[in-house]
């Protein structure tokens, strides 16, 4: 059961514990700065924040005293670009991809078995890995210099970017990359090839003859169950999706009220046909449908669905949840989710109820239980 | 964090480096005197001395921040991506924030 919860905030890094008067934030870090990414490693105990300092750039910066205090560490950062890559315009855009880092937007731990491993995806969807926790980073240039990496676009952003990053327990060179928008990404071999090869996912917003093109799906999320490794959940631009053959090909889930639509989702660690989503109406429009926050909850693999709504605001909440600030703790009874108005709720009953933490918050952009 | 460094070159002027206050909560860079003729050479002498600063001012490729600008003896730099405009040996560079970035 975890007592702590991270919470990266549009203007500071939060610490929620529970005590024995309920949860409330207990620790404030990096106030005013730009939070875009939290991360605690559960081998070593380390904590690591992706920093956005607008004007002076993505910054990184780590904690191995479980956040006492903080050091700056090595924030990745593009190779020069050589003279003879040639670019391939964005498809949607028309503009040339700059290799100069805009978001620090997933950070992952490598495998058990390779310590110091940290993986980091960014806008403007490089792929970074360090090997040394922080002190230095390196893209993946197989991936990077891809061409079909070039036929990636942002999905929200001017840039697409690696917002999911899944290494595979039972071998740590099988990863898996979720891009928006560019799909869902493997290799096999920690990061020399790679593959786009799932299919099954649609596309609603392009012209038909290119909606099942793996490559140009917007997943906002992808999320795989502790448990059941081949079974993985995704929420869409275009709604959700299920698979559970390890990303080879995905089932669109349908009919789901109020809404398909949202950017985040979790999955129950032990059972792979539990999971959460924090719908809101699709897709520009980007609140709760009928001004309520609920969150759905399916028990049977997306047979059916509930809304789950005691504790929650249900008249004029304007609260939408961003893709990374959903999660439930390793035992799949605690859950937390925070919104873009700063409200932040935790429950613990699998989302039969929920409690307020906050109202007043940052945005937030991402909670993350700490998973000893 | 590195002391306040000078360079002296007996008899002969230096550029003084002088940057925005809003860097300080972030990275100390006090002001000091760094040799070189053009904007590039002065940062390099500079960033020499405080490596994390390179970062805040130069983006990956080691053009100036897109919000970020550099004065000349209260000049804007023409160059922002080589960063190749003179600077006079008596002449002070200025790092600041451009009101662009919000």
């Amino acid at each position: 059961m975890s007592d702590r919860i991270l919470v990266a905030t549009r203007k500071g890094l939060f610490t929620i514990t529970k005590s024995n008067t309920g949860w409330s934030i207990s620790q404030a870090d990096f106030l005013a700065d730009n939070c875009s990414m939290v991360m605690h490693d559960p081998r070593d105990g380390m904590l690591l924040v992706g920093l956005d300092h607008g004007h002076f750039g993505c910054k990184m910066h780590r904690s191995r005293n479980g956040g006492k205090s903080w050091e700056e560490c090595a924030s990745p950062a593009y190779p020069e670009k050589p003279d003879d890559f040639e670019d391939i315009p964005n498809p949607m855009s028309n503009t040339v991809i700059k290799w100069n880092t805009e978001l620090l937007w997933e950070l992952q731990p490598g495998g058990n078995d390779e310590p110091g491993v940290i993986w980091c995806g960014t806008l403007p969807g490089g792929l970074f890995r360090s090997n040394d926790a922080g002190d230095s980073w390196e893209l993946n240039r197989t991936l990077w210099e891809d061409p079909r990496r070039q036929e990636w676009f942002g999905g929200g952003f001017d840039y697409p970017g690696i917002h999911s990053i899944h290494v595979d327990p039972r071998d740590s060179a099988h990863i898996l990359l979720g891009v928006s928008c560019g799909g869902v990404w493997r290799t096999t071999d920690g990061g020399k090839t790679w593959e786009c090869d799932g299919t099954g996912m649609r596309a609603e917003y392009m012209p038909e003859e290119k909606a099942y093109d793996p490559g140009i799906q917007d997943p906002h999320i992808l999320v795989r169950c502790r448990d059941s490794l081949d079974c993985l959940w995704v929420q869409h631009h275009n709604g959700i999706f299920r698979s559970t053959d390890n990303a080879r090909s995905w089932q669109e889930i349908t009919d789901v009220k109020p809404s398909t639509f949202g950017f985040a989702v979790a999955v129950h660690p032990a059972d792979p046909n539990t999971a959460w989503f924090v719908p809101a109406i699709k897709d520009e429009k980007r609140i709760p449908v009928d001004a309520k926050v609920v969150v759905t909850r399916t028990r049977d693999g997306g047979e059916t669905f509930e809304q789950l709504s005691k504790g929650l605001p249900q008249e004029h909440a304007y609260d939408l949840t961003f893709r990374h600030s959903l999660d439930v703790d390793e035992n799949g009874d605690r859950l937390v989710f925070g919104t873009t108005t700063g409200s932040l709720w935790v429950s613990e009953d699998q989302g039969d109820s929920w409690q307020n933490v906050s109202t007043h918050l940052p945005p937030i952009y991402c909670t993350r239980f700490v998973k000893e | 964090m590195p002391s306040v460094f000078l360079i002296f070159v007996i008899g002969k002027a230096v550029p003084h480096v002088r940057f925005t206050d809003n860097i300080q909560r972030h990275v100390k860079c006090p002001a000091a005197e760094a040799q070189g003729e053009t904007v590039r050479e002065v940062l390099t002498a500079y960033f020499a001395e405080i490596p994390f600063a390179k970062n805040y001012v130069l983006d990956d490729q080691g053009a100036l921040r897109k919000h970020m600008v550099i004065f000349v003896n209260s000049q804007q730099i023409a160059d922002r991506v080589k960063l190749s405009d003179s600077v006079p040996s008596d002449g002070t560079v200025e790092i600041i924030q451009a009101l662009s970035g919000g």
